[in-house]
């Protein structure tokens, strides 16, 4: 019901600014960018690499953390391999209408629809709604397609508490707000399809979401932003596992994940062209709560389950010369104490906590092509380290990609 | 879960009536892409308007982020003064599609792109990534000819009645009076720089192909070997080579660049540097439109002196 009012209230919204835009005269044409020239405009980004790890990517887990049993965490594969061939299209549908889709061709020879969204252009008064499939505006990476991250991986909190990235089928609302501060509001709706959530039937939300961010600059030289978001997803008989048990595990219940974000950059005047530095991080709380039923061969017995997750990265990303830049990626993930109650006994004991430190440096001969060499010294699973090496090329070919901040 | 949601859907909800009710403020607030347009939108508007740069002169146009504060501004503008000519492809479409602004988007009265009133020049006949960063369009460093300024300044004028009819009488009276004045300094201009007339310069970036074709300067190399691409020592040892016969008498970079294959160049073959302002703002003299070329044409002239 909730669902459906909140559905209401952006119609609502929406339909009397299209009328509204429909009788206005028609504006002047002025000469069309070259870039719409294609109409849509199309975009390919290849990427591909070697991975060298001393552990077997195949037995990758996050120690103490129940992970999605179907799920792209982790390094990947050792070896030669074809990253994500990422297809971007978009256009403007009309005067109050802008669609695009990303469809993701997987080394493996999957397709999936990363993002494939219609958004209003002329609601005006700083409101912009999305409706289809789309990366949720949550925390600062989750936003942001692989190809344009400054690592070849994610941090390990949205690995092991947003299912890497969290994408969804819903509604987006976005309200900019009038002042001279960037001050950004959002809030979504959406059906729940993927970690944390499930993909159940129903006719509700499965996934809820409230975000605000805001930022500005410093002088010159530095600019910044913030937020704080929220994200709630409902999941049931979610398929789970966890690393040194071969149990499988079903949660059923609620998660809330709180993020805060933040990224600060300098360059000196603002000109980014010689040097620039870089500083991310974010911090992450997923509480979920229900059931979680254990599968170990025997009865299958289902206990109350409630675990409080935390985590953080820090990185900072310094382009030296231009074309060059280093990086250094340092990160944590405190899998809580989860209660399985009389379930316990058959689990194995928490087995530490997390971490990864990563190295990077890359280079860029042209603002389309990136060469990146990344190591990395991941404690993920309980024991001595995986050693992570990747050499990764990216390149993009076609329309020239704007870059958010 | 939706009692979660509930009260931020009402604060945002409240939020935006509340911004309804808020009454147009009396001044046009303007956004200019680059330092000239900012220059020229003020010159043509006066306290009409309220003009905000989204870049400095020490920064490069291609090469800026959609920035929090870009973004915010994008929101609150009436109007945009951006170059065009895919300058700008690199971060305006992002500002343009997070400022959840109609009145600025491509094909509305507030989206004026100020090479559409130019004849662009460097226009490739064949467009492929392996010639670097080349603009579809043409060179999109339009700003460096004062005629292409003269141009631009009567089309945002009409630009400026058309977005703020109340005000019309009152802008066509300054765009003529500001016309007649550039029109004036112009003469001015070209009669001073008349001795460059032919002289053989290298450009460390294609940006100046319009400064060139006003002032009939050649030029004879530029030190990028593709446009937008840092040129290498090797690069730039070839570029030596190939000069001996073309005898240029400066190299002529922009204040936002970094000096350096400028400066080597100079000491190599023993030529004047000139760093021109480029834009309003690129240094001290460089006040306002007027200033720029003002400056422009003083450096020339000076280095153009130089035994």
């Amino acid at each position: 019901m909730r669902t459906l009012f909140l559905a209401g209230v952006a119609l609502a919204m929406v339909a009397p600014v299209l009328a509204a835009a429909d009788q206005s005269a028609p504006p002047p044409s002025t000469t069309a960018g070259p870039s719409n020239s294609f109409n849509p405009q199309i975009s390919l980004i290849l990427s591909g690499g070697y991975t060298r790890t001393s552990k077997d990517p195949a037995t990758w887990a996050l120690a103490g953390v129940p992970m999605p049993a179907e799920g792209e965490a982790g390094p990947g594969s050792r070896g030669f391999n074809l990253g994500e061939s990422e297809l971007g299209l978009s256009a403007n549908i009309d005067p109050w209408w802008r669609g695009a889709a990303s469809i993701a061709l997987h080394g493996d020879d999957a397709v999936s629809v990363e993002e494939a969204y219609v958004q209003t252009t002329a609601l005006g008064r700083g409101l912009s709604l999305k409706a289809g499939r789309f990366l949720s505006g949550v925390g600062y990476l989750n936003e942001r397609h692989a190809h344009t991250w400054d690592f070849a991986d994610n941090p390990l909190i949205y690995q092991g508490l947003l299912g890497t990235q969290y994408g969804d089928d819903g509604l987006q609302l976005r309200w900019l707000a009038p002042t001279d501060r960037y001050l950004e509001f959002g809030a979504e709706l959406a059906r729940g399809r993927g970690f944390p959530g499930t993909d159940d039937s129903r006719n509700g939300a499965g996934m809820g979401s409230v975000f605000v961010h805001t930022g500005d600059d410093v002088g010159a030289s530095h600019s910044w932003r913030a937020g704080v978001s929220l994200l709630q997803a409902k999941a049931g008989d979610q398929a789970l596992l966890l690393a040194d048990s071969d149990a499988s595990l079903a949660f059923t219940g609620r998660t809330r994940v709180w993020i805060l974000d933040g990224v600060w950059k300098w360059a000196p005047q603002g000109n980014a062209s010689r040097t620039s530095f870089k500083l991310q991080g974010e911090w992450m709380q997923a509480t979920r709560e229900g059931s979680m039923s254990l599968d170990s061969g025997g009865a299958v017995q289902a206990a109350p389950y409630r675990v409080t997750q935390r985590g953080w990265y820090l990185q900072g990303i310094y382009q030296f010369m231009p074309g060059w830049r280093a990086g250094l990626r340092t990160e944590a993930l405190e899998p809580g104490a989860p209660g399985y109650g009389q379930n316990a006994a058959l689990l194995p004991e928490a087995g530490g906590k997390p971490r990864k430190h990563t190295l990077v440096l890359d280079y860029k001969a042209s603002e389309f092509s990136l060469l990146r060499l990344q190591w990395a010294q991941d404690h993920s699973r309980a024991g001595a380290a995986d050693q992570q090496l990747q050499l990764q090329y990216q390149m993009s070919l076609g329309a020239h990609g704007a870059h958010s901040f | 879960m939706n009692t979660t949601l509930k009260p931020w859907m009402a604060a945002i909800l409240a939020g935006w009536a509340m911004c309804n009710a808020v009454p147009a403020q009396a001044a046009l607030k303007v956004l200019a892409c680059e330092p000239e347009w900012g220059a020229l939108a003020q010159a043509l508007g006066g306290d009409l308007v309220e003009v905000a740069v989204a870049t400095t002169a020490l920064q490069d146009p291609h090469q800026i982020q959609a920035k929090p504060s870009l973004i915010a501004r994008a929101r609150n503008a009436e109007l945009v003064v951006c170059t065009g000519a895919e300058l700008e492809i690199g971060w305006l479409p992002v500002l343009l599609q997070q400022s959840g602004n109609p009145r600025i988007q491509p094909g509305q009265p507030g989206h004026f792109m100020a090479a559409d009133s130019v004849h662009k020049l460097d226009v490739p006949t064949q467009l492929d990534r392996s010639q670097g960063d080349v603009h579809a369009a043409g060179n999109p460093h339009i700003q460096t000819d004062p005629r292409n300024i003269a141009a631009v300044a009567v089309a945002l004028g009409r630009r400026l009645q058309q977005v703020d009819a109340p005000h019309a009488a009152q802008y066509a009276q300054r765009q003529a009076e500001f016309s007649a004045r550039l029109q004036q300094a112009m003469q001015g201009w070209a009669a001073k720089a008349a001795p460059l007339k032919g002289m053989a310069v290298v450009s460390q970036h294609k940006a100046f192909v319009y400064l060139y074709d006003w002032l009939g300067l050649k030029e004879v190399a530029v030190l990028e070997p593709k446009p937008g691409v840092e040129p290498s020592a090797a690069y730039l040892q070839q570029v030596l080579t190939g000069l001996k016969s073309a005898a240029p008498r400066m190299v002529i970079h922009a204040a936002y660049q970094d000096a350096k294959p400028s400066e080597w160049l100079s000491r190599q073959a023993h030529l004047p540097v000139v760093k021109l302002p480029f834009t309003v703002g690129g240094n001290e003299t460089a006040k306002d439109l007027f200033g720029l070329f003002d400056d422009t044409v003083a450096r020339l002239l000076a280095a153009g002196a130089a035994p």
